[in-house]
Parts: structure tokens; sequence; C-alpha cells
């Protein structure tokens, strides 16, 4: 029985190196010498790289050492320059975004938040060139652009956080520092602010994706492995031409809930409620001082609270 | 009726755990079996309980209606029934029709010949349920210490344990369990894309094959996981957010009693510092 509860790969078969199948356009700037480790083939594929560079990952790696590096030497600077404080204070420092008198001030003095708003430019920058990149390999293979539109949804409450919400309230003062504890006590500030946030019906609802996200990855994750001794791992396959893997794994839900989903449409429930989590958080946090002042007031008001 | 069309030759005799031949029928898709009629019986009499603990409130909105644990006063006693007595009996059918779903699982399992995965995993989610209301009020020393059931009145519980301990994110246990929740909603849409983009590579053009997912996930980050890896990647970090949720609501209070940011201290005042 325990040989068919497939947790580790007991053998691994090794020939050469996959170097990738051919892209439809010309752009075929694959970098690095594949390389195997043992350890890793032990879960999945031993292979590692090699890596698509283009001009997108450049950008976005450059762009993302530039943030990592602003915010660390901001941080750096803040311990006068000792590198043993730096360590024994890292997650209480942080790079604070400008004081509310600089209001929307775009070139407020470095020390005043300037930094801040540099060290976000460049990861915004980082961050879309990394969503192009993934749409342009995608075509490049001629796949679907899912993972992109997924992206950009995360990328959405990122934008909310640090630049649309902040606009709206007139003040980059509102946006999120970047920092371990800062950020943290930003969350908690912000929730007793605006009356504790789990009044906010759209936090509610991310909160619901969040942990049904869990939930789905935990019972899709765990049919397929239970199925995995009839193939259901190639799930494409099992798309197009449904086997004995497909069907075991669909009767054991039917049997269990009484409804099933199919080998699509699990991965649509998966991207739906993976998407949904910050798409309904983007709409929570926009809502937040803009619409509603006191979100445990407004559940008064509307009769889910008292 | 129920039937889906190739469902029939699956549906066999045997596996079952207990009760032999007895329960081995399905009711429209549900499977029975000795764990479903445990199952049915757990469910009713704790709604019904829920029901009559309702009745015996102010209120029938279902946003505020709220199943109390007893007072602190009664310790680890029983308490009457009005008191809190109900909300330790819906536990127990609780804990008692998680455990029978569990092992329905199993015999699911088992009649299927397939692996035991899914009813494990749900055991750790019976686990950190278990944490929230026996583990942690037992070793506090009270039934009072669970969480109330009702929509809005188990939120302002999580809200109150909260600032009990100051500011629950400095809490390391749960530090590790949102980043594990986050970190599984990340992997969730990146699979769940994949094998879509895979399905449905637009209007005339070929279904794509694990060869081309894999080279996407290479030429996008360097490395692909696989299609049997990326599963037990999933369930490795989805159980895991479980796991450390419970440790993290376990350790507040029995283990530490004062606020989470003071948790710190203890590494900015190591003797390597001085």
């Amino acid at each position: 029985m325990s040989a068919y509860q497939n947790i580790f790969t007991q053998v691994q078969v090794r020939g050469h190196a996959e170097m990738g199948a051919p892209v439809t356009d010309s752009d075929d700037w694959r970098v690095g010498k594949p390389f195997f480790v043992h350890w890793i083939g032990a879960i999945g594929n031993a292979q590692i790289g090699p890596v698509h560079l283009g001009w997108t990952g450049v950008i976005s790696l450059f762009t993302g050492f530039l943030a990592f590096e602003i915010i660390g030497l901001n941080m750096l600077a803040q311990v006068n320059w000792n590198p043993f404080e730096f360590i024994r204070q890292l997650l209480w420092l942080g790079l604070y975004p400008p004081p509310p008198e600089q209001g929307l001030n775009i070139l407020p003095p470095l020390d005043q938040g300037g930094w801040w708003l540099i060290a976000g430019f460049f990861l915004t920058v980082s961050l879309i060139s990394w969503c192009i990149r993934s749409y342009t390999r995608a075509k490049a293979l001629g796949l679907g652009t899912h993972t992109t539109w997924a992206f950009a949804s995360a990328i959405w409450l990122y934008l909310v956080l640090g630049f649309i919400r902040p606009i709206m309230m007139g003040s980059w003062s509102e946006a999120v520092p970047f920092g371990i504890f800062p950020h943290l006590d930003w969350t908690g500030a912000f929730s007793i602010t605006y009356g504790n946030l789990f009044y906010n019906p759209f936090h509610a609802l991310s909160i619901v994706f969040l942990y049904g996200s869990t939930l789905l990855f935990a019972m899709h994750a765990a049919t397929i492995l239970a199925t995995s001794r009839y193939g259901s791992e190639r799930e494409v396959e099992q798309i197009t031409d449904r086997g004995t893997a497909a069907e075991r794994g669909a009767l054991f839900w039917r049997w269990t809930m009484g409804f099933n989903a199919t080998m699509e449409s699990i991965h649509r429930w998966a991207w739906w409620f993976a998407v949904l989590t910050t798409l309904t958080g983007g709409i929570g946090i926009l809502l937040t001082g803009t619409v509603v002042d006191n979100w445990f007031d407004w559940a008064i008001a509307h009769d889910y609270a008292r | 009726m129920a039937l889906l069309s190739f469902e029939r030759k699956y549906r066999i005799r045997g596996g079952t755990l207990i009760g032999g031949d007895m329960f081995d029928f399905w009711v429209g898709p549900f499977y029975v079996g000795f764990f479903g009629v445990t199952t049915a019986f757990f469910s009713a009499l704790g709604t019904a309980l829920i029901i009559y603990g309702a009745s015996l409130g102010d209120t029938w909105n279902p946003w505020l209606i709220s199943i109390n644990p007893p007072d602190i006063a009664y310790g680890l006693s029983l308490a009457p029934l009005r008191e809190g007595g109900i909300w330790q009996i819906v536990t127990i059918c609780a804990v008692g029709a998680f455990c029978s779903w569990a092992l329905r699982e199993v015999e699911i399992c088992r009649k299927l010949g397939i692996g035991l995965h899914v009813p494990i995993a749900f055991g750790v989610a019976i686990f950190a349920y278990v944490s929230l209301v026996v583990i942690r009020p037992f070793l506090m020393g009270a039934w009072g210490h669970g969480f109330p059931y009702g929509i809005w009145s188990h939120l302002d519980w999580v809200s109150n344990v909260g600032y009990q301990y100051l500011n629950f994110h400095y809490n390391p246990a749960h530090m590790i369990a949102v980043t594990f929740f986050f970190t599984t909603t990340m992997a969730l849409a990146l699979h769940g894309s994949l094998v879509l983009a895979a399905a449905n590579p637009g209007p005339g053009k070929e279904v794509r094959q694990p060869e081309h997912e894999d080279t996407f996930f290479r030429d996008f980050i360097g490395y692909s996981v696989g299609t049997l890896g990326i599963h037990r990647v999933g369930l490795f970090l989805a159980l895991q957010a479980g796991i450390w949720s419970a440790i993290c609501i376990v350790i507040s209070g029995p283990f530490w009693d004062k606020g989470w940011p003071e948790w710190w201290d203890g590494w900015r005042n190591l003797p390597i510092w001085q």
C-alpha cells in the first residue's frame, strides 16, 4: 500500500537535458547550461535551466535589483552602515513613503520619502515587465495567456495599495512601507483606523478565496497524487481523452460530496479562486477610507453587526 | 439517474472498513457506508442543536446567530445546555462528523483503488479545528477559550484574541502560516493557468502537451517542477498552511502570554550583539 502513496520519486531516469520546445517567434534567447540536482529530482524534475532572458527579462531583473538595493541601502544607512546592527535590526527596519505634508508631491526630498517613490517606481517596472514576459513567452510557445491575466490580478492589488488608493486619498503617506515589521504595523493600523477590516465584505471575500484556494489546491493535488498510478498527472491528456485516472478522481468527489469537477474545470475553479483573492482584496482596500470610513459602523447600518 | 455515463462499472462491492456489506450502497450520487450513517447522525444532531441554540437567542438574522462556549468559570467541566452546553455538544458533533467524513473518504479510496492523500489532507484540517476548540482550551484550562459558532461572532473572536497579544502579525508561526497561504494561492494560480493555457491555446492552434508546459516554465523562471511535482508541491504548501495555523494559535496562551511584538526582543538582546 505504501508504495502507491507516491510521495517521492524513488527511481530517477536521467537522459540528456531538455533544451526546450522550439518557439514560433525568432526570439530564442535561452541562456544557461542545464544541470541536474538529485534531491530536487525526488520531488519533481531534476533539471535546472535553461532560462529565457529577453528584453523584458533583463529590464525586470535590473529594475528589481535596483529596488532591492535602494531599500536595503536605506535600511543600512539607518543603522549607520553597521553590518551587525543591520542583521540585528533587519526585521524592524523600513523604507517609508513620504510624510502627509508632502501630499502627492512626486519629487519630495530623498530622505522625505523620495527613496520610497524611486524604489516603488522600479519595483513596479520590474513586476510589469515580468508580467509582459509571461505573455510573450506564452505566445512564442503557442500557449494561452492565462498566466499573464492571473499575474495582472496580483499587480492590481499591489497598485491599489501603493499607487491608486494613495492618489485617491491625496497623499503618498497612505501607502505601505517596505520592510518586514513596518508593513505588518501598517496592516494592523489600517484595520484599526477604519473600524476593523473584518467587517469589510470585500476583505471577507478575499479571505474566503485565499482559504478556498488553499483548500482547492489540497483537494486537487491530493486527488492527482492519489490517482497518479493511473497516469492522472498527464492532465492535458486526461482533458482531451478522458481515462480511468480522471474518472476515478471525479467519482471520488461525486461519491464523497455529491458533486465533481472535470479534469479541465478543476483548473478553472483553481484559476478563478486564486485570481479573485487579489481582485476582491484590491476592491476592499480601494473602498477603505475613500468610500467607507468605518467598516464596523457600515456593518451596523447594513444589519450584519450590532 | 444520478449516474455519470462511465459510473456504473465503478460501483462495485467492497473496500469498507466497518459493517461489511450492510451499508455498502449509494443514495443518489452519495456513497453511504457505515461512516456515512455516523456523519448523518452527527450532522443532524449538531444542526438541530444550533437551531435550538438560535431559538434561545434574540435574533434570527443569519449573520448574527451565535452559539457561544461556556463562561471561563466553568473551566473544563460540562456546562448547562443554555450556558455553553450546546456549544460543547455541537463541538463533539462537529469532531464526530469530520472524523466520520474522513473515514468515509478512506472507504471510497479503497473502493476506487486510489491513494489515501485526500483523507490524510482532510485530517490536517480537522487537526487545525481541534487545536482551536479542544487542544488550546484544554491547555488553558477552560472550554471558554474556544471560539463561538457564528458568522460574525467568530470574526470578533479572532479580532479580540489577536489584540490580546497586541499585534498577532508578530507571532512567528502566524507569519509562516500566512506566507504558506499566499504561496499556495500563487502556486495554484500558476498551475491552473498553465494547464488551461495548454488545453486552450486559442482558435486554430494545437493543444499543447507537457513538453510545452515544461518549456514555458523553464523559459519563464528557469525551472519546471513537472506535471507530477507540482501536485506534490501544492499539497505540501496547502498542508503547511493548515499545520502552521494550528501551531500559531496553540502557542498563543499556553506557551506565550505576552504581546507577540515582545517575543522578538529575545533576538534583539542576544548576547552575540554585545
